[in-house]
């Protein structure tokens, strides 16, 4: 079984309709992912019957007893999360902002601290027509996003063993943080959506940084390629300065968000079709070919 | 002020109203500052093209054992709720992957063996685009945490000015650190599902952090604003703005301009949903 996730940088890139145009490509069964906790849009695309949901508990937040609490102020001194604050005489927990690390607790002398769990999100797995799809909500604002992200990877792994699917595709967040590590830690191959704008490809460079920092292979996907000819050039040439393969170029088509809007996908547009069964193809090619070292690279990693 | 420009899906235009409205109003001799607290993927910087005056490396302090007092107790091990901290005989073993940095580990040693060094995570910038104020943070690559440096960002914020805080996409912590003190937030998407799907996040996170929010439609021509519109008539929040989608502002943008410089209507509009933005009872509505 190959992991392949699909990540960007920037946001908007088109990584979520490019992954449910892969996973009707990879052939059944492919087991799929969406580690974009927190804006988790794959399953809008895929429809199918969810399983019960499954809570997500991850830390804990603070809970203040304001009998017991003198207003001392010695918690708001230690937080450094900014997640006490004293207001009109009483003292206000900022859930949004606890991390829950306890110092509150620490420094109270009046034992006014205690701690509850935090429910962080829910996860499920839906049964989509070309494999199960493994996706979650984080609760909004919440902490350990990397940790669902894990949790999401480890129950879609359980999957791919039981179906003996051939491919995990893994529908990456933006960015370049903890959820992003969570998202292409031990994959076979990174694909970076990417587009001809230079918010786009400043990001792109950040992405395959990280890439080269957990000795993941990556490769690039241009979309909207023919927006900006002379930004596609600049795309091209910051990929091959990485070592990345330049999968494919698929055009721009303003049908596009009016078919995603009416429920379709990108192998509804015709000329996009093309261009995305092409960059399947390169993924296959890359990671059927034999000696390349996926399996030193999950020790490495490990 | 401090009004944050969020979204909830990636890529809708955060970065496109959040330089627009910073521009106009310095334009208009408001003291104003554009913050660019998307750390992890800072774009302000590559169309507003400012002038550089002061960039400092930001770090976090790490628990570190000198040689010397700890005698291997696990008080801090025991403490430390992110399993950041492992006692060995004769060492202790920090993982700065997995540390908030809360310093509880400090606190709570009996021995007063641990102390704190700095770990740097990212670059803080300061300068000047003409008129405008500018502010950025880059989280380091390799580094997972971003909250931290955007709430530091969001410190440097000068008193009393019109600040335009461009927050990372998402509804995760990141976010929330971005919204933090906030008057107000935009809220910028598109008219698909995936616009609406994570704009209902997005307001669930500016709720918790009692954020008032209204709504600016982007490429309001690209799909279906009906079940948007129906959305924000059920949930009383305002839609501000709906900009269409033209081919000019999009290669505008691919050139890295501001492109209400050349595309008229924009520019117009654009100075119309400031206004919206700096009248307090039009957006201050539950």
């Amino acid at each position: 079984m190959k992991q392949v996730v699909v990540a960007s940088g920037k946001g908007g890139t088109g990584k979520t309709s490019l992954v449910a145009a892969f996973a009707e490509l990879a052939g059944r069964p492919v087991v799929l992912v969406d580690a974009d906790v927190d804006a988790a849009n794959l399953a809008l695309l895929l429809p199918g019957e969810d399983a019960p949901a499954r809570e997500f508990e991850a830390g804990r937040l603070a809970r203040i007893d304001a009998v017991r609490c003198t207003l001392c102020k010695r918690c708001v001194e230690a937080c450094r999360f900014d997640a006490l604050r004293l207001v009109e005489r009483r003292l206000v927990l900022r859930e949004i902002a606890c991390e829950g690390c306890g110092v509150c607790a620490v420094v109270c002398p009046e034992d006014a601290v205690s701690f509850e769990p935090q429910r962080a999100g829910e996860w499920t797995v839906r049964e989509t027509r070309f494999g199960p799809l493994v996706h979650a909500a984080l609760t909004p604002g919440a902490g350990n996003s990397g940790k669902l992200v894990a949790r999401l990877r480890e129950a879609a792994r359980g999957l791919a063993e039981r179906l003996a699917a051939r491919w995990l595709v893994i529908d990456g967040p933006p960015g370049i943080g903890c959820p992003v590590h969570a998202s292409v830690a031990g994959a076979d191959l990174l694909v970076a959506v990417t587009e001809p704008t230079p918010s786009a490809l400043h990001d792109l460079g950040r992405l395959l940084e990280l890439a080269g920092h957990f000795r993941l292979p990556a490769a690039v996907v241009l979309n909207k390629a023919d927006l900006d000819p002379a930004g596609t050039e600049l795309v091209a040439a910051a990929a091959a300065a990485r070592g990345a393969e330049l999968l494919g170029r698929v055009p721009f088509d303003p049908d596009v968000p009016r078919r995603l809007a009416a429920g379709q996908g990108l192998l509804a547009v015709p000329g996009v079709r093309d261009a995305v069964v092409a960059c399947w193809r390169a993924v296959v090619r890359r990671l059927d070919a034999p000696g390349d070292g996926a399996e030193e690279r999950q020790d490495a990693i490990v | 002020m401090h009004l944050v420009v969020a979204s909830g899906k990636g890529g809708t235009g955060k970065t496109l109203v959040s330089t627009h409205l910073a521009w106009l109003a310095a334009g208009r001799g408001l003291e104003t500052v554009y913050v660019d607290a998307d750390v992890e993927a800072p774009n302000g910087h590559l169309f507003l093209a400012p002038a550089v005056e002061r960039e400092e490396r930001h770090a976090l302090p790490l628990p570190v054992l000198p040689a010397g007092r700890c005698v291997a107790c696990g008080a801090c091990q025991d403490f430390c709720p992110y399993h950041a901290i492992l006692v060995l005989p004769g060492t202790v073993l920090v993982f700065p992957e997995l540390c908030h940095s809360c310093g509880g580990c400090v606190r709570v040693c009996p021995s007063a063996a641990l102390s704190e060094a700095p770990h740097e995570d990212g670059t803080l910038r300061a300068g000047r685009a003409g008129p405008l104020r500018f502010l950025d943070g880059r989280l380091d690559v390799g580094e997972p945490r971003a909250a931290p440096l955007i709430r530091e960002v969001l410190r440097r914020i000068p008193s009393g000015v019109f600040a335009v805080v461009d927050a990372p996409p998402g509804a995760s912590c990141a976010t929330a650190a971005a919204l933090s003190g906030a008057d107000r937030a935009l809220l910028v998407t598109e008219p698909t599902p995936f616009g609406l799907h994570d704009l209902r996040s997005a307001l669930r996170l500016c709720r918790s952090a009692e954020v008032p929010a209204a709504v600016v439609l982007n490429r309001a021509d690209l799909g279906d604003d009906r079940p948007l519109r129906e959305f924000l008539d059920a949930e009383r929040v305002p839609l501000l703005a709906a900009w269409r989608y033209d081919p000019d502002v999009a290669a505008a943008v691919a050139r890295g301009e501001l492109a209400a410089r050349r595309v008229s209507w924009l520019r117009e509009a654009a100075e119309r949903l400031l206004d919206v933005c700096l009248a307090p009872a039009e957006v201050a509505r539950p």
